[in-house]
């Protein structure tokens, strides 16, 4: 992956507007935060393979950098980009890392389903 | 220590590295055939590096021929891997989880099983893992259970378990180990190198700890 370039990132997005894609987003502490430090609230959430539909697509931020989906009836949103990644699938890959190299949030949209 | 068949099941390619694979590797080097059942490619593993070597989508296949080279490494020539997914298991149908491994059991015949102690494992997928062998192994009378040696390492493990009773050093085969780590480069590079600085790795690694599951039925 690559840091991210803003304006790449929203020709991107704008390629899967107004159609049904698939998503993945997750964020998350790792499944060991609160074994190392007991004081440490973990939580996270995953979803995977939910096809949405979004009429307007737009990264924002000075980096790390937010992207939100306006839906037909809610939103998609996502903080702390770091990342992007266009695949030979065709698929947008946005992910936040944090300074270990360790993924914090993950942002990915696909046409067809992720394996 | 001289056993007919290993069975060692674990839902992540790296979770035999640290604490299980001198044993792996001592099995294998007395000629035990050994079987790993791995559950998932832990595909959300978070370590992607600085910069990133891997993404989402390429983890898992970066994770597969890690955990295939590390086979090679300890000698295990039969790998299974079961095609759940990280951080899903404990979401999973127990009966239906129970009945693969079932399966396995009744096809390897182990005489050892190695998993993780149900409920003291840290991670949920660790501790649905462990649930599954159990469950899977019930359905045999007591008597004709393969004997089960389980990894833990939660806060509470010693007071609840107490002392480990399968206190193992692998020292003659830390060479091995060492490759095995070394092999789940995306899992392991940064913990080694912390390790390696603190100073204290090989004493820790040389040392593999156990409780042998008590039947509750």
């Amino acid at each position: 992956m690559q840091p991210i370039n803003a304006a790449a990132v929203q020709e991107a997005l704008n390629r899967f507007a107004n159609r049904d894609v698939y998503i993945h987003l997750e964020t998350t502490n790792g499944a060991y935060a609160s074994h190392h430090n007991e004081g440490f609230f973990s939580a996270g959430a995953y979803i995977r393979n939910a096809r949405i539909r979004f009429t307007r697509g737009k990264i924002t931020g000075p980096g790390p950098y937010r992207v939100g989906l306006k839906l037909d009836l809610g939103w998609v949103y996502a903080e702390g980009l770091t990342h992007w990644e266009w695949t030979e699938k065709g698929q947008l890959l946005l992910a936040g890392h944090d300074h270990q190299g360790k993924l914090a949030v993950a942002l990915e949209l696909s046409d067809e389903p992720f394996v | 220590m001289n056993e007919r068949h290993v069975l060692v099941v674990f839902p992540h390619p790296d979770d035999e590295a640290f604490g299980v694979s001198g044993t792996i590797a001592e099995h294998a080097q007395n000629g035990t055939p050994v079987t790993y059942v791995c559950l998932t490619l832990g595909e959300m593993g978070r370590n992607m590096g600085v910069p990133p070597f891997a993404n989402r989508e390429t983890l898992p296949l970066i994770r597969r021929q890690e955990l295939e080279d590390a086979c090679r490494i300890l000698g295990i020539r039969d790998l299974r891997l079961l095609g759940y997914r990280d951080k899903t298991v404990e979401f999973e149908d127990e009966e239906e989880m129970a009945d693969r491994i079932a399966a396995i059991i009744a096809e390897t015949n182990p005489s050892l099983v190695i998993t993780f102690y149900p409920g003291y494992s840290v991670h949920p997928d660790h501790d649905a893992c462990g649930a599954a062998v159990i469950r899977a192994l019930k359905r045999w009378p007591k008597e004709e259970r393969p004997t089960v040696h389980c990894v833990a390492f939660a806060k509470n493990c010693e007071q609840d378990l107490g002392q480990p009773d399968v206190v193992r050093d692998v020292s003659s085969v830390i060479d091995t180990k060492l490759a095995a780590i070394r092999a789940h480069r995306s899992q392991t590079e940064g913990l080694m190198q912390a390790a390696s600085k603190r100073g204290d790795a090989l004493a820790w690694l040389k040392t593999e700890r156990f409780w042998t599951y008590r039947w509750d039925d």
